[in-house]
């Protein structure tokens, strides 16, 4: 049976490289993977801000955003924290070995809209794994935006994600990079605060700007207030939600907020469409 | 639409008729009946209320293989789907359900097993004649004879059933029993007729839902949901036994080596449907789960395709334990709003 017949039958990928980007008891590694098959991997495309159903047979399957842009190459990227049954059973995983990946799943951020404006990205902890392939595949077409201003924060400085591209980035000019941890540590060379004083800090205009966040619900609550304050109206402004998901396809039916399923009408959305929805940030 | 009578004498010959593709019909005692397989040679009887388990188990079954696998293989097989079956005495409600629940799963993907079972499954309905105490179909968009989802209707007319088919495959079936058939007259149509609006009218329960599902979201912090909520046990039978509701779970079962991939009803009422991995649940408690069931019913369904995702068959209510009553909390939405 082809695969693609049957949107449950996932495609086989193998790791190609693996690395751990936070440690402790819920670590995160990230997943370089390359699909098996030559046709999946040349028929497959996805769009920033979309997601994957990927697993481990016998185990189970888990909904984890694509953290590359496909602007990178013909790879897939995901950044799984260590958490329940199938990450753990992920996390097991080392180079060579082999997960099982459906998908691309849900809407993207509509990158083309955006053409001409500044890109404002502000992430929080492992909320920057669907913001990073928004500020790769910016950067891959920087000529045509107007700009793009990273704002990142973590908890710690061990608590960041994609430690081993800021260097890069902080050189990068046409890259505006503002990392910050919560608490001061000795050596840190950033800055010291919680994400939405940064964002105020960072004071970015809202003229011709989109702002696009992603990270922990109380971070979002306030990275919405500051940028109302900057003077940003609701459809600016663009996050992506997540939810327990089974199909990825919107047919068991959990991941609802409201009217809308967050596998198929999310994850990406508009704050003027969420701000209507009472269940959004439950 | 053709309209034929068949004696009931000649129902076990009907019933003859359909040998060779697997029948399905309800069976059981009182009201424990429900849907399975006719040991052949058998002719159903169809008198009964309705099913305790709705037939939509034969399109989308309590527990399904989607795939089967070895431990560390990289082949999955994919069960073959089953034979052609005939379901004898669907109720309309229970049809219509189907014809609901088409539209969920095929909303812009087809979902590949339950088509494939839709397409093998034939629907020959029972007009209802003795509606339940708690039946309020005919408030939302059904009716005792509703043809909705079905390929072939027949209504009880006392010593012969009078047939209707609604679709080719419903055709199919009268013509490959042509020779047990007569053709119904038109005091055989009014006698029909006539016994359908007997049947509606004795339907006592309503749901009044105009200006509901547009309404339904802004009631979302409505002290209600507390109330009505307040009794349930988080059993689930509710949405088990509901013929519209559609939700399912998919997990792994290993044995040694062999192993498959499942799918499984599941419902909105169990706290660990919505359970987020990091302990938070957008929906941590049973007034949150009431209030999306209601919701998802009477307002998401009817903005994504239109229709109410609730057939008034009562079983909700019937079987609730602690009778909550659909009804009940739709008069006091109403009332709200």
């Amino acid at each position: 049976m082809k695969t693609n017949e049957n949107p449950y039958i996932p495609y086989f990928a193998t790791v190609e490289d693996t690395w751990f980007e936070t440690g402790g008891e819920r670590a995160i590694k990230t997943f370089k993977v390359v699909f098996d098959d030559e046709e999946v991997r040349k028929n497959w495309s996805h769009r920033p801000g979309q997601c994957a159903m990927i697993g481990v047979l016998g185990v189970g399957e888990s909904m984890i955003s694509i953290s590359c842009s496909p602007t990178e190459g013909e790879f897939l990227r995901f950044s799984v924290m260590k958490m329940g049954k199938v990450t753990q059973a992920l996390h097991q995983l080392e180079a060579g070995d082999k997960m099982t990946v459906r998908g691309p799943y849900g809407n993207s951020f509509p990158l083309e809209k955006w053409e001409g404006k500044h890109v404002l990205t502000i992430g929080g902890g492992i909320g920057q794994a669907p913001m990073r392939p928004v500020v790769e595949y910016v950067k891959a077409n920087y000529e045509k935006y107007g700009g793009l201003t990273m704002i990142y924060g973590a908890r710690t400085s061990g608590d960041l994600c994609f430690k081993n591209e800021f260097e890069e980035m902080a050189r990068d000019e046409e890259l505006s990079c503002h990392l910050t941890i919560d608490i001061e540590e000795e050596q840190w060379g950033h800055n010291v605060g919680f994400v939405p004083q940064i964002l105020l800090d960072v004071n970015p205009s809202p003229e011709n700007a989109i702002a696009v966040t992603c990270g922990p619900p109380i971070m979002i609550r306030f990275v919405l207030e500051n940028l109302k304050k900057l003077g940003f109206e609701d459809d600016q402004i663009y996050t992506t939600l997540e939810n327990r998901m089974k199909c990825g396809i919107g047919k068991c039916g959990r991941c609802n907020a409201g009217n809308m399923y967050v596998c198929k009408d999310g994850p990406v959305f508009n704050y003027a469409t969420l701000k209507e929805i009472p269940e959004a940030f439950a | 639409m053709s309209a034929m009578l068949l004696n009931k004498e000649k129902w076990p010959d009907f019933v003859g008729k359909l040998t060779g593709k697997k029948l399905w019909a309800p069976q059981g005692k009182g009201e424990e009946m429900r849907f399975a397989p006719v040991t052949e040679g058998e002719a159903p009887a169809l008198e009964y209320g309705n099913t305790r388990v709705p037939p939509k188990q034969a399109v989308f079954p309590q527990t399904e293989t989607m795939f089967r696998f070895q431990l560390g293989g990289e082949e999955v097989e994919v069960p073959e789907p089953e034979e052609e079956t005939v379901l004898l005495g669907v109720r309309p409600c229970d049809a219509r359900s189907m014809a609901i629940v088409d539209n969920l799963f095929g909303w812009e993907e087809d979902d590949p097993y339950y088509f494939k079972r839709r397409e093998l499954v034939t629907l020959v309905g029972l007009a209802c004649s003795e509606p339940g105490l708690n039946c309020f179909c005919t408030s939302v968009g059904g009716g005792p004879a509703s043809t909705e989802g079905l390929d072939l209707l027949m209504t009880d007319l006392g010593e012969h059933y009078f047939l209707e088919a609604v679709t080719e495959k419903g055709e199919a079936l009268l013509k490959e029993a042509g020779d047990l058939l007569e053709e119904a007259g038109d005091d055989k149509v009014k006698e029909k007729d006539k016994k359908i609006e007997e049947s509606a009218g004795k339907i006592k329960r309503s749901v009044d839902h105009e200006g509901v599902p547009e309404s339904l979201p802004g009631l979302w912090d409505d002290p209600l949901w507390q109330s009505v909520s307040a009794s349930c046990l988080g059993c689930g039978t509710c949405t088990y036994l509901c013929p519209t509701c559609h939700c399912f779970d998919i997990q792994d079962e290993v044995e040694g080596f062999d192993a498959r991939r499942c799918r499984m009803w599941d419902s909105c009422m169990f706290g660990e449907y919505t359970l987020h991995t990091s302990g938070h649940n957008p929906r941590p408690t049973r007034r949150e789960r009431t209030r999306n069931r209601i919701n998802h019913k009477y307002s998401y369904f009817v903005d994504k395709f239109d229709v109410i995702a609730c057939v008034g068959c009562g079983r909700c209510i019937n079987l609730c334990p602690v009778n909550i009553d659909i009804v009940e909390i739709l008069r006091q939405v109403k009332e709200a709003i």
